[in-house]
């Protein structure tokens, strides 16, 4: 597409579909649909347009307001792109799961079309402004979402959402603040640039002093970077938020937040954090990896404990986002010969796949969840049910999958990722990898658990007629198992476009 | 763009003629004259843009005195001009309800109007000083007559505090005008008359302090909750909106650019304070912090919105005392932003809210389900929350940026303290936000039934044109300030170099 | 003496005694079976056609003035400022007249025209006095004319109480006065006002300061008395109170300008004490534990300054606590004298402290004429003067509320109306004198005190505008009159908004030196 701005076309359409949704009234939904179909389908396009070599495609530049270093500066590479076709799929699959959406339909749906909006522009940004306005657009959206359609304990768990990530924002505004005074620059492109040959430690070091309380400042700003993402990965100890959230939003809310929200976490670690903090994070990375493997485990084990299914899956994603973090954290280290250069290759396509893996599946578990609370008025709990293979043999079926994928299983989309990381961090940092395979036992226990409790077993009296998946259901879910499918038996159809661009985004890192 | 200062006053004047009793002629001339101001704002805005100082007019006005009638516009006299039209038009749709003596009402307002278009494009120091106290009675008599709660005790304190802040103000005028050897009192020819330093020194804070009183600096800023809330919509809005900014305007265009010698070191240093550059950062600062916690503890909608317009206005005196480029550019930004905001917040609290529930007290508004019965208002208010809050998409983010940027470069514990009243300033916002609109506090029976009683008056068409006006300007200037930024950075540049063009 | 002389610089007194015996003629005479108002009428406009007639005949005074035959002392100064306060006072006194009509508080109208005539007879001489003696057949004839103006509402009790206080005060001043008189021709042996200063500087530099010294201050006194200022003031209050409107109209407006014009004189003759005009400065030698003094400038200027400080205070501060309005106009009449003491303590030998002073006063006469007019209806119409007598005014009376607005804001000094230009002015001149801390401090005094004044005038203008009305009739007002206070109105407005054209014509008048 010579001379058409995809990108830009990709960011406003769903502003566009949002403003009309918000007067469609009872037809929001479908507008909304519309939006995402079209969005789907402009991200597959970005896709295919990628430049072979994994350097950032398809860029857009125009000057904005250059006194203050900010440009309109927008492109994808192998990573960027495959985030857009996530947050698309995920959206798509949100607008789909939300057709009970009786009160004020309308500003529903304006409300996620403003959120994919969000996902979209901060997905494609290279200037810091940009990136931060649309990092701040999908914070608004997603608040008001929990806050007026959720559950019981809506507001407390809405509060919470606002106050960590708005935090986590302050953080890492006054990070880049201090960078831009010290360069004169927001432009991601050209920081990482500078980071990758030192200079900009002393840029930093020249302007802003040598130290604060015996740590260079570099070190703080990458900590106070570090920490807003942490919070929206999340990585414990900044995670309290999140089962809350994800328990109390309605779940075709929580499906983006898990999906595609968390996901602007990881991406912002790998854009921000490591390109232009990677020797500062190499500084403490034993710290940094005993935190992730916390995650790992912790949100295993505490899967392990919760009763609502919800909050399972809550903590089960932060068990899965964990391993993201260990593997990015794994690979910060300066990799001399060969073989360390591969396992930092592997690792980082990991990350990737699992970033995207992870929200498919993820996604499509609370969807199922949603549907299972829809025909049993609410109940969510695992000890509600059981048995319901019998009465509904293709719910199970699928959600079997789903559930599988999440645990790992060979052949589904959840074990490549999850075989790359551990590949890569085995090398890199085997300690925090073997301890990190408790995580994985665990969670297999804990899906396991899931699948024998609700599907398997004796079935109850009051489910005997537990509805089955109805036809659009069917229609709607198989794409997305057999997505699962697909990743998972031919990975190189992602990763072929993906290993450029981590080639590309290791060569620029420096440890 | 002179225009824009006798249209305003012929305006005033045909109204205050009117005979009574025809107030719907009344609100569609003001509006006519409010909206024939603002296209003269924004053309001499586009026509001046690329260009240094315009002068506009320039007659002699007392020869032997070397006073003059002279009026010139910079690319600071233009935005602020352009702001000042933005709040006539929109103080007069918010005033579309004014049932009460209306011809009269509109006609102070216009005279306002007029006082203020007439500060913000006078070179002429005099000329400057007239139009700064003709703006102070009929400030006075729209509380006093129009107003709510202690309605003559705020009208009375705020045209006090104004006046002594200019007579203070009139004092530095008489000795600089003196000592530059009373040849002429045009600001271009007193910023090049070479006062001496040791004058300046004291000179500099004297008129510095007589026009931060008007710009609600700590600690001289008690005015201006009483008086916010004391005052009917409108005013409120000017008086937020654009009256401070005078102040503010006073203290960069006379303080700093006639007396720069004034913000140097004394040479000796108490407590870390060693110029008076330091002592007004610090008490800017106070205000910012000392605003957004007061804020944080108030019950009264109105008296949030008012303690926030303190904290917002300290952050225009810490930009205006960085004394670089970028700190005084963001000042200029946030006197823009925060006369829009400003505005459309005490439209949302004063004309949206209070006229349809007649309370402002936030435990009250918990009960009414705001959000359910004025979803208008409620988003109305989120989004003027987030204008407020400074996030990123709208004016306020550009304008608190550069602030603490320019702050860092001289003292980095200013943009620290700053950076300290911003996140209050989140949390205020916040809660203003949940309790006023979002709450989910269960109705009582009682309540319930109220509800029932009063259906909430629907929403007119001009506050929808109203809100839609300053929400859609602060969203434009933030996703493109340069808009703005192009045309101050040149006059702010001239400015800090010390002379004219 | 060459009579030719005396009558040729006293055209415009002659013109005014002339006016006044005609209209005690016409009244008596053929007036005695009309009505009040007809004889109210032709009085006033006789009256008024006098001062016109004494105006026209200052073209004819020439520029000379008057001396005694043989010597240069001058007995009468002509042109210059002197023009300008006779200018005003004609002006002013024919506003004052023209306030008469529709007013019953007299039946003896020929009397009390013909009385206004002469003291504004009285008043054009003290202008143009420049001899100790002329002075006080001046001031006398002013004076005894404005007591006896005073005590003309034979009807009201508080009319006659104030004539008596303002006797018996104006009698024990002009005592003072005298007093002072003979100690400064007896120093000097001159009673010319500039050879008095002249020898009174060589006087003093071998002995005789102390003696010069308590002349001043006697001198000052009298002076002090008339111009209303601290801590001669007592009468002040009660006769702007007591005396009819057109009475007080004229004791606050003439008899201050012609006092102030005689004030010009003395610090003009003491500014040029030396032909060669070098400039006067404030100062205070001090060598010893008493000051040595040089002439009368330095004890004239400490003596003046007190007098301005001490009336700029108590003036501001009294009237805060008024409930009368009539009182706050008196009170603040103290105050505004303050202001221009402090001109007249820090004069310049150039023309322009004087120049400040005489528009200060002119334009302060004229704003206080209207505002006694205006108060006068108010009083009228609803028998008291008191601040609750305003209530509602905006709605009984919107064209009189306008004019009271502008008329007090016009007082506190709000631009763009004349009393700020007037103060602006003022204070230009006081620092363009001497730009040193003590001037500073004055004016800031000064100006700082002008702010607390903003806040009496506004309680007025609240009840005329904001509070909620007592009584809803409406309040008629006479036409002429209310045709005047338009116009001063007017004029207030004009004069602010161009101050160039009041100004320029005072500057083409005053000689520069």
């Amino acid at each position: 597409m010579n001379g058409i701005p995809v990108l830009t076309v990709l960011t406003v359409l769903p502003l566009v579909g949002a403003a009309i949704a918000l007067v469609a009234g009872k037809h929001a939904r479908a507008v909304a649909l519309i939006t995402t179909f079209v969005s789907l389908a402009l991200a597959l396009v970005v896709w295919t347009e990628l430049p072979v070599d994994g350097s950032i495609g398809l860029v857009e530049r125009a000057a904005w307001a250059p006194s203050l270093g900010i440009e309109y500066h927008l492109g994808v590479d192998g990573l960027g792109a495959l985030m857009l076709v996530l947050a698309a799929i995920v959206t798509l699959m949100s607008v789909d799961a939300a057709h009970r959406v009786h009160h004020q339909p309308g500003l529903y749906f304006g409300l996620v079309l403003v959120l994919e909006a969000g996902l979209f522009g901060s997905f494609t940004a290279l200037n810091f402004f940009h990136w931060f306005l649309f990092w701040e657009l999908s914070l608004i959206p997603a608040f008001f979402l929990i806050k007026l359609w959720g559950g019981a304990r809506r507001g407390p768990a809405a509060t919470q959402f606002f106050v960590y990530t708005m935090a986590g924002s302050a953080a890492l505004l006054v990070a880049f603040l201090a960078v831009f005074l010290s360069t004169g620059s927001m432009d991601f492109p050209h920081l990482t640039l500078l980071a990758s040959t030192g200079e900009l430690e002393q840029m930093v070091a020249a302007h802003l002093g040598a130290g604060v309380m015996g740590w260079p400042v570099m070190l703080w700003l990458a900590v106070g970077v570090l920490a807003g993402f942490s919070v929206k990965v999340p990585m414990i100890p900044f995670h309290t938020w999140l089962p809350a959230a994800y328990a109390e939003a309605p779940s075709p809310v929580t499906m983006l937040l898990t999906g595609a929200m968390s996901k602007m976490g990881v991406y912002g670690l790998l854009r921000i954090a490591i390109p232009l903090f990677g020797h500062q994070i190499a500084q403490i990375r034993t710290p940094l990896l005993v935190l992730a493997v916390a995650t790992v485990v912790m949100g295993a084990w505490a899967a392990a404990a919760q009763k609502d299914l919800k909050r399972v899956f809550a903590y089960s994603s932060v068990n899965h986002l964990g391993y993201c973090l260990l593997a990015i954290f794994a690979l910060a280290v300066p990799a001399v010969g060969v073989a360390a250069q591969t396992s930092q290759a592997a690792a980082l396509n990991g990350v990737i796949l699992q970033m995207f893996n992870h929200g498919i599946t993820a996604a499509a578990l609370f969807w199922f969840v949603a549907m299972i609370q829809e025909r049993t008025g609410g109940h969510r709990g695992i000890d509600d049910f059981g048995g319901l293979r019998k009465p509904a043999p293709v719910l199970a079926g699928l959600m079997g999958i789903a559930l599988f994928s999440s645990l790992g299983l060979p052949g589904l989309n959840g074990f490549v990722g999850e075989f790359l990381i551990f590949r890569g961090v085995f090398s890199l940092a085997w300690v925090a990898a073997t301890v990190s395979l408790l995580g994985l036992l665990v969670t297999a226990v804990v899906i396991l658990t899931v699948i024998q409790k609700v599907f398997s077993g004796p079935t109850p009296e009051h489910w005997a007629s537990f509805p089955d998946l109805h036809h659009g259901e069917r229609l709607a879910l198989v794409p997305v198992i057999g997505l699962m499918f697909l990743v998972g038996l031919l990975p190189q159809l992602i990763l072929d476009s993906v290993n450029p661009t981590v080639v590309n985004l290791l060569a620029h890192w420096r440890f | 763009m002179a225009w824009t200062i006798y249209i305003s006053f012929a305006g005033a004047l045909l109204l205050a003629l009117l005979p009574k009793g025809r107030p719907a002629l009344a609100r569609w001339l003001a509006l006519a004259v409010a909206v024939a101001g603002l296209a003269l704002a924004v053309q001499g805005f586009v026509a001046g843009m690329g260009q240094g100082r315009v002068t506009l007019v320039d007659l002699p006005w007392v020869p032997s005195m070397g006073i003059h009638f002279l009026l010139a516009a910079d690319g600071i006299s233009r935005v602020l001009v352009l702001l000042t039209g933005l709040a006539a038009v929109a103080g007069v749709l918010f005033s579309w309800n004014i049932e009460l003596r209306t011809n009269e009402f509109f006609a102070f307002f216009l005279a306002l109007i007029g006082g203020v278009y007439g500060v913000f494009l006078s070179f002429d120091l005099f000329l400057l000083f007239v139009f700064y106290e003709i703006a102070i009675v009929p400030k006075y008599f729209l509380i006093a007559i129009w107003g709510s709660t202690r309605r003559e005790y705020a009208a009375m304190k705020l045209a006090l505090y104004s006046f002594v802040g200019s007579a203070m103000v009139l004092i530095g005028l008489l000795a600089a005008y003196a000592t530059a050897g009373s040849h002429s009192t045009g600001l271009v020819a007193l910023a090049h008359a070479g006062l001496p330093v040791s004058f300046q020194m004291w000179c500099f804070p004297l008129v510095f302090t007589g026009f931060a009183i008007l710009a609600g600096m700590w600690p001289f800023h008690t005015w201006a909750p009483t008086g916010h809330v004391a005052a009917p919509t409108a005013a409120s809005m000017l008086l937020a909106g654009v009256v401070m900014k005078l102040g503010a305007y006073g203290c960069l265009r006379v303080g700093i650019w006639l007396f720069p010698h004034g913000l140097d070191p004394w040479g000796f240093s108490f407590i870390g304070i060693g110029s008076w550059r330091d002592v007004f950062a610090v008490l800017a600062v106070v205000g910012i912090v000392y605003g957004a916690l007061v804020a944080l503890a108030q019950t009264d909608f109105k008296f949030v919105i008012g303690y926030s317009s303190v904290s917002h206005m300290g952050f225009v005196l810490l930009g205006l005392v960085t004394l670089n480029q970028i700190g005084v550019t963001g000042a200029v930004m946030q006197m823009f932003s925060h006369g829009i905001i400003a505005g459309l917040l005490f439209a949302i609290v004063g004309r949206i809210v209070y006229d349809r529930t007649h309370t402002r007290q936030l435990a009250e508004l918990e009960t009414m389900h705001l959000s359910r019965r004025l979803p208008f208002v409620a988003w109305a208010f989120v989004i003027a929350g987030m204008a407020s809050m400074g996030l990123p998409g709208f004016s306020g983010f550009v304008a608190e940026l550069q602030i603490l940027v320019g702050a860092w470069k001289v003292a980095p514990w200013w943009t620290m303290a700053a950076g300290v009243g911003i996140v209050v300033g989140v949390a205020y916002t916040w809660r203003a936000l949940q309790k006023a609109f979002f709450s989910d506090v269960r109705p009582s029976a009682h309540a319930l039934e109220q509800e029932h009683g009063h259906e909430l008056a629907a929403i007119t068409w001009p506050e929808v044109t109203g809100v839609g006006l300053l929400a859609g300007v602060s969203l434009f200037v933030g996703l493109y300030p340069r808009i703005l930024l192009d045309t101050i950075e040149p006059a702010v540049k001239a400015l800090l170099a010390g002379g004219g063009q | 003496m060459n009579y030719a002389d005396l009558f040729r610089v006293t055209l415009p007194e002659t013109a005014l005694e002339i006016a006044a015996l005609l209209v005690l003629v016409v009244d008596l005479g053929f007036l005695r079976k009309a009505a009040l108002k007809v004889r109210v009428a032709v009085a006033a406009l006789l009256g008024v056609a006098g001062c016109g007639a004494a105006l026209w005949t200052m073209q004819f005074q020439g520029s000379g003035g008057l001396a005694l035959e043989g010597s240069k002392d001058m007995l009468l100064a002509t042109g210059g400022f002197v023009q300008v306060a006779q200018s005003g006072i004609l002006v002013l006194t024919s506003l004052t007249l023209l306030l008469l009509i529709d007013s019953v508080f007299t039946k003896h109208v020929g009397e009390y025209v013909a009385v206004v005539l002469m003291a504004a007879a009285g008043g054009l001489l003290i202008a143009g006095a420049q001899d100790l003696l002329v002075i006080f057949v001046g001031l006398e004839l002013l004076s005894l004319g404005l007591y006896i103006l005073t005590a003309f509402a034979k009807s009201s009790g508080k009319s006659a109480e104030a004539a008596l206080k303002y006797y018996l005060f104006g009698g024990m001043s002009a005592a003072f006065l005298l007093f002072g008189f003979s100690y400064l021709y007896g120093i000097t042996g001159s009673t010319n006002l500039h050879q008095i200063m002249l020898t009174s500087f060589f006087a003093s530099a071998s002995g005789a300061a102390p003696l010069l010294y308590v002349s001043l201050v006697m001198v000052g006194a009298g002076l002090a008395f008339k111009v209303a200022a601290v801590p001669f003031h007592l009468w002040a209050p009660d006769t702007y109170e007591g005396a009819p409107a057109p009475a007080a109209a004229f004791i606050a407006s003439v008899s201050k300008v012609a006092s102030f014009a005689l004030l010009i004189s003395i610090a003009t003759a003491i500014a040029h004490i030396f032909s060669n005009a070098r400039t006067v400065q404030f100062v205070i030698t001090v060598t010893g534990p008493v000051p040595k003094f040089l002439g009368a400038q330095v004890p004239w200027s400490i003596v003046l300054t007190v007098f301005s400080v001490a009336s700029m205070v108590l003036g501001n501060l009294a009237a805060l606590a008024q409930v009368s309005v009539r009182r706050l106009l008196a009170y603040s009449a103290i105050a505004h004298a303050g202001y221009m003491l402090l001109a007249l303590a820090f004069f310049s030998h150039t023309s322009s402290s004087a120049n400040a002073v005489l528009y200060y006063i002119l334009t302060y006469g004229l704003t206080t004429i209207g505002a006694f007019g205006a108060v006068d209806v108010i009083q009228r119409a609803t028998g008291s003067d008191r601040m609750d007598a305003f209530l509602g005014l905006h709605k009984r009376n919107p064209v009189l509320a306008a004019v009271l607005l502008v008329l007090f804001l016009s007082l506190a000094g709000i631009p763009p109306l004349v009393g700020f230009w007037a103060k602006f002015n003022l204070f230009a001149a006081v620092l363009g004198v001497q730009a040193g801390v003590v001037p500073f401090a004055l004016v800031a005094l000064a100006v700082a005190l002008s702010a607390v004044s903003l806040y009496y005038y506004l309680q007025v203008l609240k009840r005329a505008y904001v509070m909620p009305a007592v009584v809803d009739t409406p309040i008629k007002a006479h036409p002429v009159t209310l045709l005047v206070l338009l116009l001063i109105a007017a004029a207030v407005v004009a004069l602010g908004c161009f101050p160039a054209l009041l100004q320029g014509w005072i500057e083409s008048l005053s000689p520069m030196m």
